[in-house]
């Protein structure tokens, strides 16, 4: 059965002792864009490098298109043959443009000519064709890391590998070279592989997306249910919900939860039974405050919670407030709003929120490692 | 001033006229050094290369054992190697012992770890994430070793220009293992030193601008095949 490109099992990697990577089972299916996302040391590149036949497993099995791989001398090598990768240093040869996009398939025993009909056109594609003639230690970080784009696409790998392939680029330059990623693995529908500490890069490039914290795979699903429903609390923390507050259900109506916390009560929907203790997750971008005095607003936004401005935290575009209604509350508001609200620290505010806004995580999911796709 | 300038013309005027003896001399020297320059890469590449690019319990000790012998006085190879091939040596029986041969294992010994040094200090120059690329690209292990060297193919020519340099120019190994016999064993350097001690100081100055004018030109084309390289 070839229905999963690659999968693997009971795979663990120690450096020096220490567990740095440990995963029950995870596949990664044809033709789709699986991304590794996660902070920094949680495991994501050791994984990519195991599913990329870099690194042997301390223990564990890995499958690519359905054939176990067998360790050994002489097995790997027709295997990394369907294969390429693209690290986040460009790591060129000290060879021209052409030079290095020619590089696996001079590996690979092509023919000039063959070479150079391949080469061409990834060449066009990848916007470098004026540039084929230079030496690789001269160009831009941007254009050397589209050198080794297409060296990789080059090949017309089974599966692609790309480990931060933007975390060493400027903003303008990653955006860009972002954009025309999307569209090329969308033409090419090559099976990818990407890992990034990105969330925004995750979003927009996974058909699938795996979590990973701590070595372990915490959540594996489509961008919008890992980014709408994350599964526990660590990954809640993740994706960007600040705010985590642990509840009883109170009462329960048409699938809406009306649940207790420490300083009030907020209404979410759940199907989570009444006297469960759960976890509300809340993102500062959906949280709206204004003044504490008189009624609350009237809007849609059927949570309002008082509470009592501890920090206001300037950042760029936006300002963070952090209220304490008996919690951390987070909001994300912008430096106009607060001066119009005339927020400064100790005040009191109302802050409001949509029924959807508010996701709950239940405790017995929330203590599990990991869940399955 | 007069005896270095009588040199020159000397020098010259053996040269022109092809010197029979002086030609039959520096071809050895040239055959010589040459052959244990290219046997000391046969080795010293793959050595040096795994060495640099391997990690392994005592690797410290054998690279400070290598660059010990980077450094290695001609007279005590001269002499182990004399020792190895006399007659009644371990290796007396290959019957080398003053011959062209004992010549060229005595300076194979002198350049090899040159090579080896100079190999595994640019294999340790690289990127150590650029073999996991290579790997990455489909490149077995033989390809990526031969990409490697030739990312550090600037430092390979060093190599073989600071190990040739060394060998043509020793004396001391030559004149142990080979003994200065002339028409079979007789080198630039052991001619020039006989010469010197024969008081024929214009013959000895010819020979070591010989001597000199080899080395400059198979340096500068080795220097110019490198910087052609980097120019690029």
């Amino acid at each position: 059965m070839t229905a999963e490109m690659l999968a693997v099992e009971d795979v663990a990697v120690a450096y020096n002792g220490r567990l740095v990577l440990e995963v029950g089972r995870l596949a990664v299916h044809p033709r789709e864009v699986f991304t590794l996302v996660g902070p920094n040391g949680a495991g994501k590149s050791t994984l990519l490098r195991i599913l990329a036949l870099l690194e042997a497993p301390a223990r564990g099995r890995v499958a690519f298109a359905g054939t176990p791989v067998r360790y050994e001398p002489g097995a790997l090598l027709p295997l990394r043959r369907r294969m390429a990768s693209v690290f986040q240093a460009p790591l060129l040869c000290d060879t021209t443009v052409y030079g290095n996009v020619a590089l696996g398939l001079r590996f690979r025993r092509l023919t000039p000519g063959e070479i150079e009909r391949r080469v061409r056109p990834w060449l066009e594609r990848l916007g470098i064709a004026h540039l084929a003639a230079r030496p690789a230690k001269t160009l831009s970080g941007g254009e050397a890391q589209r050198t080794s784009l297409a060296r990789a696409f080059v090949l017309e790998p089974d599966v692609l590998f790309l480990d931060e392939p933007f975390g060493a680029l400027d903003v303008p330059t990653r955006e860009a070279l972002l954009v025309e990623l999307e569209s090329i693995l969308r033409d090419s529908g090559v099976t990818t592989v990407f890992v990034t500490h990105d969330r925004g890069e995750a979003l927009m490039l996974g058909d699938r997306v795996a979590v990973m914290l701590g070595g372990r795979v915490r959540q594996v699903d489509t961008p919008d249910r890992v980014f709408g429903n994350p599964a526990t609390a660590e990954v809640a923390r993740f994706v960007g919900a600040d705010t985590i507050v642990p509840g009883v259900v109170r009462q329960s109506r048409d699938g809406v939860c009306r649940i207790a916390v420490a300083s009030g009560e907020i209404q979410a929907y759940s199907e989570a039974a009444i006297g469960e203790r759960v976890l509300v997750c809340l993102r500062p971008e959906d949280v709206v405050l204004s003044r504490s005095e008189g009624a609350p607003p009237m809007t849609s936004m059927r949570n309002t919670l008082l509470g009592k401005v501890r920090r206001i935290l300037p950042l760029g575009v936006h300002v963070r407030v952090d209220v304490d209604a008996g919690f951390d509350l987070r909001a994300f508001i912008s430096k106009a709003s607060v001066d119009e609200l005339g927020l400064v620290e100790g005040r009191e505010v109302h802050a409001s929120f949509k029924v959807t806004a508010a996701h709950v995580i239940r405790r017995h999911d929330a203590g599990t490692a990991e869940t399955s796709p | 001033m007069d005896l270095i300038w009588y040199g020159i013309v000397q020098a010259v005027g053996l040269l022109l006229r092809a010197d029979p003896d002086v030609m039959a001399i520096m071809w050895l020297s040239l055959k010589v050094s040459g052959i244990a320059t290219l046997l000391s890469l046969l080795v010293g590449i793959p050595l040096g290369a795994a060495i640099g690019l391997t990690r392994f319990r005592g690797r410290g000790f054998v690279l400070s054992l290598v660059n010990t012998g980077m450094g290695l006085p001609p007279v005590v190879v001269g002499l182990f190697v004399s020792i190895f091939l006399w007659r009644s040596g371990p290796l007396g029986f290959l019957q080398l012992l003053y011959s062209p041969t004992a010549i060229v294992v005595a300076q194979f010994v002198l350049a090899f770890p040159v090579v080896t040094g100079l190999t595994a200090a640019a294999m340790q120059q690289i990127d150590p994430r650029l073999r996991l690329q290579l790997l990455g690209l489909g490149a077995s292990r033989a390809q990526m070793l031969g990409q490697l060297l030739r990312e550090a193919r600037f430092a390979m020519l060093a190599a073989v220009m600071a190990a040739f340099g060394a060998v043509i120019s020793e004396i001391g190994a030559s004149m142990m293992v080979g003994g200065n016999i002339l028409g079979y064993t007789r080198v630039l350097t052991t001619a020039t030193v006989l010469e010197t001690a024969k008081g024929n100081f214009d013959v000895a100055i010819a020979l070591s601008l010989i001597l000199l004018g080899i080395t400059f030109v198979i340096n500068w084309t080795l220097t110019a095949l490198q910087q052609r390289g980097a120019a690029r």
